[in-house]
């Protein structure tokens, strides 16, 4: 875990505009990231009847989350609760669900 | 201090834990090694934060939760076991799982009383636990003094809440099996805030969907404090137009102001008494009498002021309260979702404040909660909550969150599957 957790932070820092916009803080990411777990499983590995977000295609979930922000992609309830976050956001989620281990 | 039951307990849990390498390494790698937080409550708010203190300091803070009941047994879905689609299996986890992966501790007792001061719990079978940190998530307890009719032999007995799920859930179930075709099931509902919004209101689709299918002459009349529907409005209101239509009949502004058991009659502030075979009165509530002992009730003696950055007590320093016992946020309601979502922002702070670092400035989490208005077809309300730093409250992000457009089969899997993860994610 602590291992993921420092590969989510160097990737982090690559983010365009986070660095700017506010302190690289990789413990901060893992808690927004923890809010998903409700319906995608802890650490991002999914029950069955969700998607699990550890280890998936970093720039394909981007996409994914900021379709459902922009409602080019229809959903249940993504394109409702995408919006609450910046594409900044969207961006540090993304990288940190990539770098957790399957 | 600690039983000898206990001991043997943990020691199975740590060889258990390195048999499947799961927390190799604990011992040397672990944050915050030697220090001990106690969590008062195995619901959606404290089993989580149990887990995630353990996840969170690599294994290294010691945590201990204090839960009398040997199984979890979910508010959501519980309604379902009421419409007849569910059993008490699919809404029961074992604990078992934060003991051998994760080592949490577990006493199958109850807290009796807190001492701030030399920072100990006491327990109803004996003996305290100390505590670096105590995390209290206790849930709702009910404001009895209210009802003055319910203090009566037998009342509470015979009128059920059923807003704690277990053995109420299976006796309300029992009594609308009883109940004889033609019958009238009333729901009283309590003035907002209450625990779980919609849930009334999902119960009222649950009770019509099993009275539609084996009893249809009979009625779900619903008596709501309220002025109107108070979640998800327009989608229940359809629900029962569309779906029950003659059975469901729903009354707003019908503030509850006594029940007399032996003839059962609702009696309210402004509106008639109305009788009815079966009485489901769900009363007003507050904080867990843990924490109203405690002094941590600080709004209208009712709910506990925290701080939204950590989940501390605003009125008992190094004590946390989690869940449906907190004054809550402008829109943040009370559910199992949000006390899970509570659990884990309580437990980066205390894993931070107990290594020596900054809590989180800036927590942001969703909400999500479905409702069934029949076994299959299920509704939604989302919304995503950010940390306020000038009004030092989480507020809902303007833009963000909705509900469905119309009830539908696809949320009915969602739901479950939403069940699911989050049993997992609490428990396992």
């Amino acid at each position: 875990m602590k291992m993921h957790s420092a590969l989510a932070a160097c990737v982090l820092a690559t983010v365009s505009g986070w660095g700017q916009a506010q302190p690289v803080d990789p413990l901060q990411v893992r808690s927004m990231a923890a809010s998903c777990a409700t319906c995608h499983g802890t650490n991002g590995v999914a029950q069955t009847g969700n998607e699990s977000l550890a280890g998936v295609n970093k720039d394909e979930l981007l996409k994914k989350m900021l379709d459902f922000k922009t409602g080019k992609k229809p959903a249940t309830i993504m394109h409702q609760l995408s919006k609450g976050y910046s594409d900044e956001q969207l961006a540090a989620l993304a990288s940190y669900f990539s770098a957790l281990k399957q | 201090m600690m039983k000898r039951r206990q001991f043997v307990q943990n020691l199975g849990a740590a060889g258990s834990l390195s048999a499947l390498g799961l927390v190799t390494g604990c011992a040397t790698t672990g944050n915050g090694n030697g220090l001990k937080v106690v969590v008062v409550g195995g619901g959606y708010g404290g089993a989580t934060a149990a887990k995630y203190v353990r996840m969170w300091s690599d294994y290294g803070i010691d945590v201990t939760l204090v839960e009398p009941s040997s199984v979890f047994i979910s508010c959501p879905i519980s309604n379902l076991v009421l419409g007849g689609s569910k059993a008490m299996a699919d809404i029961t986890t074992p604990y078992d799982n934060l003991v051998k992966r994760h080592g949490v501790k577990i006493v199958l007792d109850m807290v009796t009383r807190i001492d701030p001061d030399k920072r100990v719990v006491m327990l109803a079978k004996g003996g305290e636990l100390a505590y670096d940190r105590l995390i209290v998530s206790p849930g709702v307890d009910f404001i009895w003094e209210n009802l003055p009719g319910m203090a009566k032999e037998g009342a509470k007995d015979k009128v059920l809440h059923s807003w704690k799920a277990g053995a109420q859930t299976v006796a309300l179930r029992k009594q609308l099996e009883a109940m004889p075709d033609g019958g009238v099931y009333a729901l009283s509902i309590p003035l907002a805030p209450y625990r779980c919004p919609p849930g009334p209101y999902e119960r009222a689709c649950q009770v019509a969907s099993y009275f539609s299918k084996a009893k249809p002459r009979s009625k779900v009349l619903i008596l709501d404090a309220n002025d109107d529907v108070t979640s998800k409005a327009a989608l229940f209101k359809k629900a029962w137009k569309d779906r029950y239509e003659g059975i469901v009949e729903y009354r707003p502004k019908h503030k509850l102001a006594d029940v007399d058991a032996a003839t059962n009659t609702l009696k309210f502030e402004f509106n008639d008494d109305v009788r009815a075979a079966v009485l489901n009165v769900i009363p007003d509530m507050r904080a867990g009498d843990i924490a109203v002992q405690t002094g941590m009730a600080t709004a209208n003696k009712r709910w506990c002021d925290v701080d939204f950055l950590t989940f501390e007590s605003k009125a008992v320093p190094n004590v946390h309260v989690l869940g449906d016992s907190i004054q809550i946020a402008p829109a943040m309601p009370k559910s199992g979702h949000m006390a899970n979502q509570h659990g884990k922002t309580c437990a980066a702070a205390v894993v931070a404040l107990l290594t020596g670092k900054q809590p989180n400035s800036a927590p942001i989490y969703t909400n999500t909660c479905y409702s069934f208005v029949s076994d299959e077809d299920v509704v939604h309300v989302a919304s995503v909550h950010r940390y306020d730093a000038e009004k030092k409250t989480m507020l809902a992000v303007p833009g963000a969150g909705g509900v469905s457009s119309a009830a539908n089969e696809l949320e009915g899997r969602y739901a479950m599957a939403w069940a699911r993860n989050i049993w997992a994610d609490t428990l396992a």
